[in-house]
């Protein structure tokens, strides 16, 4: 009875959640390939899905109209691709260039410093990403409080344009995502023994030669997977370039929002959506196949 | 600070400190400005944080926020629970591949897309069997565990994984047996993290926008919602109150929940 | 003519911790020198300052003619082979050895040699291009001297080098860093809690205690006349009897302990003199019957623990005196005393070592 009870729940423990996820997480993600291959219409559902079972059994028709469409309409939907790769690969870059030092600092510093400094850098990562892109806005408004500041210096005259630029996109997806490549970059970091870099100093090595010799080849690890983590939202990322970002912004999150609720055409956003997940697909698998490398 | 740091790369890591901090700090003391215009300094006033409890459409988003938070992070964090369990404690089961994809892909998939696709299978739920009716307070509550849990799998798992085996190995030498080992030993040994999780959880659903944006339905829409929109149409003192009261309650709740863990992981 | 090194008044404090204080020595070219005390005694703080990691509160280094005062880690003839190693994991093993020899911007082709050589020296000549994490222990320990002698330091500091080995390996290695050093001639200064290692691998030893350094001499010296109960204490096994000073009869002085005692010693001593005596277990004579020497009483045999080459007995005097025995078993009788129970033990004048205050 004992070891039945116990089996039951084993059971229980595996599925409820593996249940859970394939209900609401798998089972979603296969409707939107159905959806991506099915044919738009002007109706309620605006789709005709691919598959179906109906009074007249099981049917499967798909389609690759929508996706030729994206094809076709390049400018509109692959062009906001390119850009969201492109601002997704800067920002992680400007991200890296303020993480590092924040990162080593704090791996430097002594134990209860490193409490408090790794608070601070996580509470900006756990408060809502929207209400500090809101506060951003405040900062970069053309009648916001930087360009007062450079007004009332006299600085300049009229108000410097940041907001709809690359440059807020990049302040905003640093504002959002920084905490994510410091945490990494200080874990891998902070595991480096102090005598390694003694033993560099021992041997001849100045600070730029022991930081190309020893720190960054060391912090690799922590490198790639902030970079992982810094990339594969930003690239998905909606909020920002919606509140940011003009029409020279445009990412894959916004169009996907635009083409479901604007233009009603839902196979279309699917059919983004799918493209999207394939984007990110690649830089996890290449990190996958770096680290089967690495322990071989 | 040691002080061997390079005062270059210090002065790279106040920068970086200030980016992360000077807009929220300056959204802060803009938010007691008397004044409409919100760049104008024009005396300090507490008028629009009064403002805040006279405004329905807010109090309602509100409530409905909380009403999520609170059921989606107790559902992420129970399952989250059981992920963490499996995955540590049961050597191999047949599903190990397919939870372990599932479970780790909400982690990167973007909002939009997780959101979509949601609304998707609500929709066509809803054409099959008419489950759930329509959008509302429910769907989005199920997309907040569906992602939550598996940030709360995380964090419990790494926990988990770092406990000390043999306590258990030990419990269950004198005789116990399970699931009392796990509830007598095991759990109150990891609750930091069950608490963390929850909390993260929590927040992860109080401050979504987007996906909560696709699976809403009218009268459903969450605070995150309301602001959203509200922000859209500009910056207003009212949002600097809203927004200055949600970051410092979301920051005492890191606080508490980050010295807890941290303070167990400095204690081993 | 001037100290190879010489080391003056060197001081380290830290807030109101003094770790290291007012310690002053001198090392002739091609010494093995080593640094003996327990741990937190502020000989690894020394090494530091030695290394250029510290800067010393107060003193002065030099390194042949050369003061060090304001010499970066980097440029200091002075290497450091550490207790962890610190072995670079993403370099191979030829690359670590070769990472001083390409700061120093040598010629690519020199390099390969000493490298080389270097790995002939350690006997690691197969490993050139193994990570170090694949090496074992005392392989790595080779690594790491290999790396440090690679830039033909004046001066090689040692932290507790072989205190990762295991006891077995821990002897061969000894030697072979004895060899070594002879072999290269580099003046060596080791850090070792390790009485044993001190005494086998060095030319002089340095005993410290509380910061300060005790006494400096050669390993007998500080065996069989430590300067201080606590080096006494420290180096070897010993027994303390306390004593009051009688008076001099002869050559011996006779002290007035748990039994009357002679010994020879100094003649600054006047009678009435507190002291301490201190004598080596294997000094102690032990036999059943009394033979009627000078410094004998019986005592009672209260354990004995079998060390194969011989016994060690803890013993009770008169007046519950207590006596730590050390007898070698090259007399086949005394290898089965253990049935003894009570006894006699004798030592000569000449074994007392008189520490006074």
């Amino acid at each position: 009875m004992y070891s039945f009870l116990q089996k039951f729940g084993r059971l229980l423990v595996i599925w409820l959640p593996l249940g859970w996820l394939c209900i609401f997480f798998m089972l979603p993600l296969v409707e939107m390939v159905n959806v991506s291959m099915s044919e738009a219409r002007r109706a309620v559902p605006p789709y005709n899905p691919a598959f179906q079972i109906g009074r007249d059994g099981i049917s499967f028709q798909p389609v690759v109209d929508n996706y030729l469409l994206i094809y076709e309409y390049w400018e509109d939907y692959l062009w906001p691709a390119v850009n969201s790769v492109k601002l997704a690969f800067f920002s992680t870059l400007y991200c890296l260039l303020f993480a590092y030092p924040i990162a080593w600092c704090i791996a430097r510093s002594n134990k209860s410093l490193q409490h408090i400094l790794l608070v601070l850098v996580l509470m900006p990562f756990w408060t809502s990403s929207l209400l500090r892109m809101y506060a951003l806005i405040g900062l970069l408004n053309p009648n916001g409080i930087i360009n007062n500041f450079l007004i009332w210096a006299g600085i300049t005259v009229t108000p410097i344009q940041m907001m709809q630029t690359d440059f807020s996109i990049y302040s905003g997806m640093i504002l959002t995502y920084l905490p994510l490549m410091i945490l990494p970059l200080y874990a891998s970091l902070v595991r480096l023994d102090n005598s390694m870099l003694e033993a560099a100093a021992d041997l001849g090595a100045k600070n730029w030669d022991i930081f190309a010799t020893i720190i960054l080849p060391l912090s690799v690890p922590g490198l790639i997977a902030g970079c992982l983590l810094v990339f594969i939202p930003a690239v998905g990322e909606f909020v920002i370039p919606a509140l940011l970002g003009g029409p020279e912004q445009l990412m894959l999150g916004k169009v996907i929002w635009t083409e479901f609720f604007r233009n009603r055409d839902w196979p279309v956003a699917a059919s983004i959506a799918i493209i999207l997940i394939a984007i990110i697909i690649l830089p996890i698998v290449y990190a996958r196949y770096q680290d089967k490398e690495g322990i071989s | 600070m040691h002080s061997n740091v390079p005062f270059m790369v210090k002065l790279l890591a106040i920068a970086g400190f200030g980016i992360l901090y000077i807009p929220v700090v300056m959204m802060m003391i803009y938010s007691f400005n008397r004044g409409k215009l919100v760049s104008v300094w024009a005396g300090f006033s507490t008028k629009w944080y009064k403002e805040l409890w006279s405004d329905d459409v807010l109090l309602t988003a509100l409530h409905n926020s909380l009403i999520i938070g609170f059921s989606s992070a107790t559902i992420s964090t129970i399952l989250g629970l059981l992920i963490a369990i499996a995955f540590v404690r049961f050597s191999d089961f047949g599903g190990r591949l397919f939870l372990s994809l599932f479970a780790s892909a909400p982690l990167v998939m973007p909002e939009a897309v997780t959101g979509l696709s949601m609304l998707l299978l609500f929709i066509a739920m809803e054409a099959s069997f008419g489950w759930p009716s329509g959008r509302g307070v429910d769907t989005i509550m199920i997309a907040h565990a569906t992602f939550g849990m598996c940030f709360a799998a995380v964090v419990i798992q790494t926990r988990l994984r770092n406990m000390d085996k043999t306590l258990e190995e030990a419990a269950r030498d004198l005789g116990g047996r399970q699931p009392f080992v796990f509830l007598s030993i095991t759990f109150p040994l990891i609750l930091p993290s069950v608490i963390a999780a929850w909390l993260l959880s929590f927040t992860l659903s109080f401050d979504d926008v987007v996906i909560a944006s696709f699976v809403s339905g009218p009268g459903s829409s969450t605070l995150p919602i309301v602001i959203f929109s509200k922000i859209r149409l500009g910056v207003s003192p009212e949002i600097n109150a809203i927004a200055t009261l949600m970051i410092l309650v979301i920051s005492v709740l890191v606080m508490i929940g980050g010295f807890m863990v941290l303070r167990r992981d400095s204690e081993k | 003519m001037d100290p190879f090194i010489r080391i003056q008044n060197i001081s380290k404090r830290f807030g109101k911790l003094s770790a290291v204080d007012n310690v002053s020595f001198n090392l002739e070219r091609g010494e093995l020198f080593s640094l003996l005390g327990p741990s937190g005694c502020g000989k690894t703080t020394l090494l530091r300052i030695l290394a250029g990691f510290e800067k010393p509160t107060e003193g002065y280094i030099e390194i042949d003619g050369q003061d060090m005062a304001n010499v970066d880690p980097a440029d200091r003839p002075v290497n450091i082979m550490f207790q962890s190693y610190a072995l670079f994991p993403h370099m191979s093993v030829s690359n670590n050895i070769a990472y001083g020899l390409k700061r120093a911007s040598l010629p690519a082709d020199e390099i390969k040699v000493r490298v080389e050589e270097l790995q002939r020296l350690v006997h690691l000549t197969e490993m050139g291009e193994r990570k170090p994490s694949t090496l074992s222990g005392g392989q790595r320990q080779r690594v790491a001297l290999a790396r440090a002698l690679a830039r033909r330091p004046k001066l090689l500091l040692l932290d507790e080098p072989l205190a990762a080995l295991d006891k077995k390996l821990r002897s061969e290695t000894q030697f072979e860093l004895v060899n070594i050093q002879e072999k290269l001639g580099t003046t060596f200064i080791v850090v070792t809690h390790d009485q044993e290692e001190a005494m086998t691998l060095s030319t002089r030893i340095g005993v410290m205690d509380n910061g300060k350094l005790v006494q400096t001499a050669i390993p007998n010296e500080i065996y069989e006349q430590p300067v201080t109960r606590f080096v006494a204490d420290f180096v070897g096994e010993i027994s303390f009897l306390e004593a009051t000073v009688k008076e001099r009869i002869g050559k011996h002085w006779l002290m007035d302990a748990a039994a009357p005692i002679h010994a020879i010693g100094d003649k600054n001593l006047k009678s009435g003199m507190k002291v301490s005596l201190a004598i080596r277990p294997e000094k102690i004579t032990l036999t059943p019957q009394s033979t009627g020497s000078l410094n004998e009483f019986p005592v009672d045999i209260e354990d004995l623990a079998f060390y194969g080459a011989g016994t060690q007995y803890k013993v009770i005097g008169p007046d519950g005196m207590k006596l730590k025995v050390y007898q070698s078993h090259n007399q086949p009788s005394q290898a089965n005393s253990k049935k003894l129970e009570k006894g006699f033990v004798h030592f000569l004048p000449e074994s007392i070592i008189i520490l006074q205050g």
